[in-house]
């Protein structure tokens, strides 16, 4: 499956983005991380094909891109799923109880943290603090945020996308 | 410019906005309109008010009303009675804003009554997406002052003066540093801030980021200036997105206005600023790591010296301060070291921002001036323990830092005095932990982090904080060794002599904090197999209570049979079988079944 998800992403148009985007970046001081930024955002991952071409036309080796690629956890190789579920494990929510949500939703969408579901609909992840410790435990389904949450809460909030 | 009789304050903070404080704004806008008090009422949009627990927070001024958990549907009640009537409404204000009869604006609080706000002085108060809010409140006046009317030098010896020091954790004097990369010989050099603030449970720079950004925008120019730099970077979080938007609104406002860019004040001065997103390393807030990431590569610690004052920023000579560090720069540029001396303590002068979070009432940000003892913080400005819980412990400076007991709530904040009892100041964060927390699964989260977040590069902090992660597992899973507990002692001074940056030197004191004020807790784990705070799933037993009624619907449901006893009469539980699928709890009819 994810061979497809990563070929879907590799399209013409995105290439071309990129492109733009190195050229860009030319003549800049240390350009790789935010040429990797972009790429992430243009094609939702940066997979060994992008990474050939960053490789390529900024005349960096692939085992160094590679490096940095995994090396940070905001760059992925592949594509994450429709819906990113994000649980906050950071000091505020985990004392909370956050790890107790996270082991509730790990059962109803039946995907491991930090793994996407083979239909490419879920991802779940752990995250560390988002910063909203005051409305501790957190959780955030995209761009929406769920604060406060307890553990009865976590199947009506996951039913609207499942 | 007309003038208005009201303004309407409303959080942008990431918390309010999480909790839908965007919606709230439009609807008062809508309804002012309504009311046509368009022109008398100006809704603005603030950065963070610091009480998060009672957000969406709008104060209303001249009034200073204090509103709090607002709704949208209350907006229209607020607009019609409060603005349009002049009463304000007393059932929506914040609890302890109403003492009786008697409406307590904002500043009288307990919350904020003993709090200094100096470097979050403007975070609620102006709009920080419009530059001219900040001039009002003398912003660029220090910036101003030091290139027209300053040398290099001056600069310099003002902030060494004030005795600042840095406020990313490790407190080393602020002003050294800006001389020894003054004093530094290179073709060119940085400037560079660190807002890469990954610590679990601390908010304090994203809060001033998204509050008041030129006032980090402005200290920067002012250290470009003092050092010689023509050049900064401002390396953030990815993970803060409103914070990153409003720096760059900041900055693109500051560079139009030429506050930021060539021939500063019609002087020689020229500084241009860069942002540079981080993408989710916890150790690239150590300042090398930090360097290697900007250049674009891994980000790994380098070998210390050469120092970045010598050695930075591609092979310059570069100036690396905190953004909190920063954001007290142009208040001691105006008012002077001796002003700012008289804050704090002597060896710890100035005020700390601490994000308040876990087991407390007032959860949310915090700045206080130094030398204020923790029981002052946790009791009097964040309001005690929720639920009547008792106090058990309070954990500061996350993943490097420890924690610290009752005994100690009467010790002052001071970088020293907490690097004495075992903890540290770190970067802020302060969580309160109740009588529900075990200490050992504490410690355990904290080297989960750290064993996460390891870049690898040396040894004892990528092999060495596994194995003791794996000690403290097995402790928490019931099969832990009296022996375990100096196993993980002598691991704890071994990496923290041995490893090469602060993430490794410092990763075990969450684990040496807590063996040395929670022994017993250790020992109850490993010898009674018992977690008194009924944290540690597998040492917690299910039990039947006397409630029960004897209706056998738990024998049913048992996968595995443990449970006897016959109609109308008390069952049992036989622990040797019982895997604690926890299926007879949920069957129980008179929840008799509990898990101790």
């Amino acid at each position: 499956m994810s061979k497809e998800l990563i070929e879907s992403i590799l399209t013409e148009e995105n290439f071309e983005k990129l492109y733009e985007v190195i050229e860009a970046n030319k003549g800049r001081k240390g350009p790789l991380m935010p040429t990797l930024h972009a790429a992430q955002n243009i094609f939702g991952a940066i997979p060994y094909e992008v990474q050939k071409v960053i490789s390529e036309k900024m005349n960096v080796p692939l085992a160094e891109i590679y490096g940095v690629v995994t090396f940070y956890s905001r760059f992925t190789l592949v594509p994450k799923g429709k819906f990113v579920v994000s649980v906050c494990l950071g000091t505020a929510c985990y004392v909370k109880g956050s790890q107790n949500i996270i082991d509730e939703i790990e059962k109803i969408i039946d995907v491991k943290v930090g793994n996407t579901s083979p239909d490419g609909k879920f991802t779940l992840e752990a995250t560390r603090c988002i910063g909203a410790c005051g409305l501790a435990p957190v959780m955030t389904i995209g761009e929406e945020v769920f604060g406060r949450v307890e553990l009865s809460d976590v199947s009506t909030i996951m039913a609207k996308y499942l | 410019m007309s003038l208005v009789r009201s303004h309407v304050l409303i959080c942008g903070g990431t918390g309010c906005t999480s909790s839908g404080s965007i919606s709230i704004h439009e609807k008062f806008e809508e309804c002012i309109k309504k009311f046509g008090l368009d022109k008398e009422v100006k809704v603005v949009k603030t950065g963070c008010f610091g009480l998060c627990e009672a957000g969406p927070i709008v104060v209303v001024y001249p009034e200073g009303a204090f509103y709090s958990h607002v709704k949208v549907e209350d907006i229209e009640r607020i607009t019609e009675e409060h603005l349009y009537k002049g009463r304000i409404v007393k059932d929506l204000l914040f609890k302890q804003a109403l003492e009786g009869d008697v409406i307590k604006s904002v500043n009288e609080v307990q919350f904020y009554k003993k709090q200094k706000r100096v470097v979050l002085k403007n975070c609620g108060v102006i709009n920080p997406e419009v530059i001219e809010e900040y001039i009002a409140f003398d912003g660029y006046k220090a910036l101003g002052k030091v290139v027209t009317e300053m040398t290099q030098q001056e600069v310099v010896d003002e902030i060494k003066k004030s005795g600042l020091r840095g406020r990313g954790g490790g407190g080393f004097p602020t002003g050294l540093k800006w001389q020894f990369t003054l004093d530094a010989i290179g073709k060119e050099k940085y400037v560079a801030c660190n807002a890469d603030e990954g610590d679990p449970g601390a908010f304090m720079d994203r809060s001033v980021l998204e509050g008041d950004p030129h006032s980090v925008i402005e200290a920067m120019a002012i250290a470009g200036y003092a050092i010689g730099a023509s050049k900064g970077f401002i390396y953030i979080r990815a993970e803060y997105p409103i914070a990153v938007e409003r720096l760059e609104i900041a900055l693109a406002q500051a560079k139009e206005l030429g506050v930021i860019g060539d021939n500063i004040f019609s002087t020689d001065f020229s500084f241009d600023l860069e942002i540079r997103l981080g993408a989710g390393a916890f150790v690239c807030g150590e300042e090398t790591a930090l360097i290697e990431s900007i250049e674009g590569r891994r980000g790994m610690p380098r070998p210390r010296p050469p120092f970045p004052a010598n050695k930075g920023i591609f092979q310059m000579p570069t100036l690396l301060n905190n953004v909190e560090t920063y954001a007290n720069i142009t208040q001691i540029i105006l008012n002077g070291a001796e002003w700012f001396r008289s804050i704090g303590t002597e060896k710890s002068p100035g005020t700390k921002v601490f994000a308040l979070g876990g087991k407390i009432n007032n959860t949310g940000l915090v700045e206080i001036p130094m030398g204020m003892t923790l029981r002052e913080v946790i009791y009097d400005i964040g309001g005690g323990i929720p639920n009547g819980k008792a106090f058990k412990a309070v954990q500061t400076g996350g993943p490097s830092g420890g924690c610290l007991t009752y005994k100690h709530l009467d010790e002052q904040i001071t970088y020293d005095n907490l690097v004495r009892l075992g903890s540290m100041m770190g970067s802020g964060g302060m969580i309160v932990l109740d009588e529900d927390n075990c200490m050992v699964d504490v410690a355990r989260f904290f080297l989960d982090f750290t064993v996460d977040e390891s870049c690898g590069k040396c040894t004892p902090c990528r092999e060495g904080t596994k194995r003791m992660l794996e000690l403290l597992n097995k402790i928490c899973d019931g099969k832990g060794e009296i022996e375990d507990i100096a196993r993980l002692e002598n691991l704890a001074v071994n990496i923290k002599d041995s490893s090469l940056c602060g993430l490794g030197q410092t990763a075990p004191n969450p684990v040496l904090s807590t063996i040395k004020n929670f022994r017993h807790e250790y020992i109850s784990h490993i010898e009674d197999k018992k977690c008194e705070a009924g944290v540690c799933k597998a040492l917690l037993k299910v039990t039947i209570t006397d409630k029960c009624i004897g209706c056998t619907a738990c024998t049913k449901v048992c996968p595995v049979d443990c449970i006897s006893g016959s109609r109308k009469e008390m069952h049992v539980i036989d622990q040797n079988l019982c895997i604690k699928c926890g299926a007879c709890i949920e069957k129980c009819p008179v929840n008799a079944i509990i898990l101790k």
